[in-house]
């Protein structure tokens, strides 16, 4: 067992892991942050997507001993004060989601994406982006649309904030 | 309609836990002393069991117990059943072999369950069941059906001699079509494969067995789309509890598609072994087990004969199809391809003859049952591809041959069980190929030409039957249980209210549009709405979602509930505003003296109820009204489905370019929900028709596609932005006028999207998954 510290959504915590323990297990098992899902075993569903020092990472194919000293967000973090996220409030304003599921995986990939494409987002790129992120309901049509929704409306508010 | 009434595209109240993460999925359970199972599995697709040692995995570190089948047939748990009887043509009843939660004496697919492993972690589970010693004495397998049918085939179970389950047939008698098809101008004769899918929620399956010694209780959280079934079945079947002792719970469930409707072996195991070792057990599937154990969809081989008079009239339909059932038969396996499918083989077309027989086969692959559409896809995909080729080989335009058959008048008796209530065929079509731009295809097909790129255009037009079901009709036809539904509309004091249905929401947003419905009648906000589902303890009894049904079933409960709240409230408010009852009338929350500024508000009236002090004479307090809703027919979808692809001949590649869908679903309560649901259908039916395929190796029965690194899923990137519009016949048999729409996108894409590959490349003879390799070796076979 080894102990790891690293700080989830602005809180330290620390806990004993298995070395084997993978960073996914240690945020629903130890944290109780049940948000972050496993929908398959091979990296592929991004239903387990979670940001590591502001990029999105897979958090089943990393060790919970690599994030040790790390930044990670969940998607239990991402609202701020009550108010949802832009692409949260994106994802429900043009039904990007069904089951919920794949959702918080969708979202934290989808905020990666919104920050590292800024305003250059069309649908082809969204489309190409999403490739390690499984929906079985939605077809992903409302999820881009949620998605370009949401680059928009940031995009406008940095430009105001310019 | 009002803002959040029926109609209007009311943004989901059950999205912001999902999207913080607060969404409350069986694996999120965590209850005090809590346990993990994993399962000890064949990785033979058939073998004998000659002995199960688990001495050595018991000794390893966090194991609690290693439980097999002997313990669990001692312990008298009971077979998993199928609950649908169907009869073969000679009368017989369909031959059903033994299906043991886990096998003690043959293993019969890869993944059949033979032990469990309880520990403290999954990860000391999982290498405690790497340490059972499993001695197996391998037999010759078989996947593929057809070849199952053989003789000299290995046997899978005793009581069905050469694999064969049953051997159905339905409609007009065979003599009779052979006759009309006899007579034909013309016939088109063709092979129709219907691949075999997996449905992958992306919620795998999951169970959390909780035994409370104390009360001799249990209570089972398990991802399960009719947890009322579950209890039922595990009660009166596999003797896990009575039912006033077993609590079945579905909570937020990710996706089913077909696949949870199931009672499987892992869930009764969890209960169990619960039981004997006096620990909650929780399991969740891993991906690869659910590939290897969910139930998959699918798999059909068949031949169709379509015959056409000299005015390129249908005549006749001859079809006859084999079913691959996997290894046992799963609980609704028999209904699947015998009423959910060849009664639907009409299609929109007046065809005075069909002739259809069906068997059903076991095979060494994982059980098959309901995949999203359920027969109806199968149906689907083989008329469209035939009416497809039929048109190509009499010169027609599929357009002119497919209206010529249309069926104009209703109701519509067909010859294969089916009376059609409502629908406008011409409606969708017309609609369909205007947004296509269907008289502008050749253009386009020319300016690809240029780009050395193979355009080509493929519709399809499709029937499903929802709502089910009659109870009394099904009954007859075998199945096991009624399909009506139930609902109770609770009126609080302070005048919100909850609604409890038996139908269950896993995707499908039940909890927005039952609340619009109420909204819609009372005038109430649907925040003062709340939906309660999914929980045996708080809704008495129901038969869940699944066959597009919560809307024309699940919701026609509510509104016979809300009639019954409705007309006592009226009376309560007559009663206080000293006015006639029918003069009563219901608007913007307040009950009115139509005609009159007298009003009372709602919330008064529901105190009143309860309050009690100033009622009608003889009325019983409270607000509060239950009902069942049994339908009195299926319910007919229909619509027409355009897709148009481009096909680069170099590698073979489709690119969906334009897919267009127009469906009549009836009346639609929400129309943001209902173009989700169509979406993800077309995602799932384009899937089918160019990814996805389950492959077992013919000669081991190992399963070659067990995980998404060989299962192609449709990504973002695989599909386009969909078109998609509706037209509307109410359905005249239930109070909404409402359809149903869950299903029909995975029933209109896949003969769609052939039916364009085929006319791109000029040659019909294709089979799905329509991968770049057969596209390609498709396109330089006709060179």
């Amino acid at each position: 067992m080894t102990k790891v510290t690293m700080t989830v959504n602005g809180r330290q915590v620390s806990g004993e892991v298995e070395d084997r323990t993978l960073l996914v297990h240690f945020i629903r098992d130890k944290l109780g942050l049940t948000g972050t899902h496993v929908g398959c075993d091979t990296s592929q569903c991004g239903a387990c997507v979670v940001h590591m020092d502001g990029r999105s990472i897979k958090s089943c194919s990393t060790l919970a001993v690599q994030a040790a000293g790390s930044e990670i967000l969940t998607i239990e973090g991402l609202a701020k004060d009550g108010e949802l996220h832009p692409v949260q409030a994106a994802f429900k304003a043009n039904h990007g989601l069904q089951c919920g599921f794949c959702t918080p995986g969708m979202v934290m990939t989808a905020v990666d994406m919104i920050n590292r494409y800024g305003g250059r987002l069309d649908e082809k790129t969204v489309r190409e982006n999403l490739e390690g992120n499984i929906c079985r309901c939605t077809g992903y049509h409302n999820i881009v649309k949620a998605i370009l929704a949401a680059a928009a409306e940031m995009g406008a508010g940095r430009q105001a904030a310019e | 309609m009002g803002a959040e009434g029926i109609g209007a595209r009311v943004a989901r109240k059950e999205d912001k836990r999902f999207l913080t993460g607060k969404g409350r999925y069986t694996d999120d359970m965590v209850v005090p002393g809590m346990k993990y199972a994993v399962f000890v599995r064949s990785p033979h697709a058939h073998a004998k069991i000659r002995s199960i040692d688990a001495s050595e995995a018991e000794k390893m570190p966090g194991v609690i117990a290693v439980l097999n089948g002997q313990q669990l047939l001692a312990d008298g748990i009971g077979n998993l059943i199928c609950g649908w009887m169907i009869h073969s043509k000679d009368g017989s009843p369909m031959k059903m072999g033994a299906w043991r939660p886990l096998a003690h004496e043959t293993v019969r697919y890869v993944g059949d369950a033979v032990a469990v492993v309880i520990a403290d972690s999954v990860g000391e589970a999982r290498d405690a069941a790497d340490q059972v010693v499993v001695d197996y004495e391998e037999l010759p397998a078989v996947t593929d059906a057809v070849t199952a049918l053989q003789p000299g085939q290995p046997q899978l179970h005793p009581e069905a001699a050469g694999n064969l389950i049953y051997d159905w047939a339905l409609g007009t008698s065979e003599a009779d079509t052979d006759a009309a098809i006899a007579a034909a101008a013309h016939v088109t004769e063709m092979k129709i494969v219907n691949n075999r899918l997996s449905p992958n929620p992306m919620e795998p399956r999951a169970a959390l067995g909780i035994y409370d010694s104390a009360e001799d209780h249990y209570t089972c959280y398990t991802t399960s789309q009719n947890p009322h079934v579950a209890r039922l079945v595990m009660s009166a079947f596999y003797n896990v509890a009575p039912e006033n002792k077993l609590r079945v719970i579905a909570p937020d469930v990710g996706g089913g598609f077909g696949s949870k409707i199931y009672i499987y072996p892992e869930e009764i195991v969890c209960l169990w072994a619960s039981r004997r070792t006096g620990v909650p057990v929780k399991w969740t599937s891993d991906r690869t087990e659910a590939f290897l154990t969910d139930a998959h969809g699918r798999d059909h081989v068949s031949t169709v004969k379509m015959a056409f008079d000299s005015d390129n009239r249908i005549t006749a339909l001859k079809v006859d199809t084999i079913a691959n059932f996997g290894a046992y038969m799963s609980l609704f396996s028999a209904a699947v391809p015998t009423y959910l499918y060849a009664t639907l083989l009409s299609g929109q077309y007046a065809i005075p003859a069909i002739h259809a027989n069906v068997r059903a086969v076991y095979t060494n692959t994982a059980p098959v049952d309901a995949y999203r559409g359920a027969g109806r896809p199968e149906a689907t995909y083989l008329l469209e591809r035939t009416i497809e080729t039929a048109a190509r080989e009499l010169g027609v335009s599929p357009a002119e041959l497919r209206r010529k058959n249309f069926i104009r008048s209703f109701p519509y008796q067909t010859p294969v069980i089916m009376n059609y209530d409502a629908g406008d065929y011409e409606a969708s079509l017309e609609a369909a190929m205007k947004q296509a731009d269907w008289a502008g295809f050749a253009t386009r097909k020319a300016e690809a030409e240029k780009r050395g790129k193979k355009r080509g255009i493929g519709m399809s037009c499709y029937i499903e039957a929802c709502g089910i079901a009659p109870s009394a009709a099904v009954g007859s036809l075998g199945a096991g249980v009624g399909l009506w539904e139930s609902a109770e509309v609770r009126v609080n004091a302070v005048g919100t209210i909850e609604v409890l249905t038996g139908s269950h929401s896993h995707g499908q947003g039940h909890e927005t549009t039952f609340a619009q419905l109420v909204a819609d009648r009372f005038g109430v906000p649907i925040d003062n709405v709340s939906i309660v589902h999914g929980d045996t303890d708080k809704v008495q009894m129901g038969m869940g979602t699944y066959g597009s049904r919560s809307g024309a079933v699940g919701m026609s409960a509510i509104v016979k509930a809300l009639d019954k709240v409705e007309a006592k409230a009226k009376k309560i408010a007559a009663h206080l505003m000293e006015a006639d009852e029918s003069d009563v009338v219901i608007e913007n929350g307040e009950l009115k003296v139509a005609g009159t500024d007298r009003s009372v508000p709602w919330f008064q009236v529901a105190l009143s109820a309860y309050t009690a002090h100033n009622l009608p004479a003889g009325m019983e307090p409270g607000l509060k009204e239950g009902a069942f809703y049994d339908p009195s027919n299926f319910t007919f979808p229909a619509g027409c489905y355009i897709c148009e692809v481009e096909i680069d001949p170099e590698t073979g590649k489709t690119e969906i370019v334009q897919f267009v869908a127009a469906d009549d679903f009836g009346n639609i309560i929400n129309p943001m929900i209902v173009e989700g649901q169509v979406h993800g259908g077309i995602a799932q039916g384009i899937g089918q028709a160019l990814l996805e395929g389950v492959h077992y190796d013919p000669q081991s029965g190992q399963l070659l596609t067990a995980s998404y690194m060989d299962y192609a899923m449709p990504r973002a990137d695989d599909l386009p932005s969909f078109q998609v519009s509706h037209q509307n016949t109410p359905c005249p048999n239930n109070p909404l006028g409402i359809k149903g729409c869950g299903e029909a996108g995975a029933i209109g894409s896949p003969p769609a999207l052939m039916n364009a590959i085929t006319d791109a490349i000029g040659n019909n003879d294709l089979t799905m998954p329509a991968t770049p390799q057969k596209v390609w070796a498709a396109v330089h076979a006709t060179h």
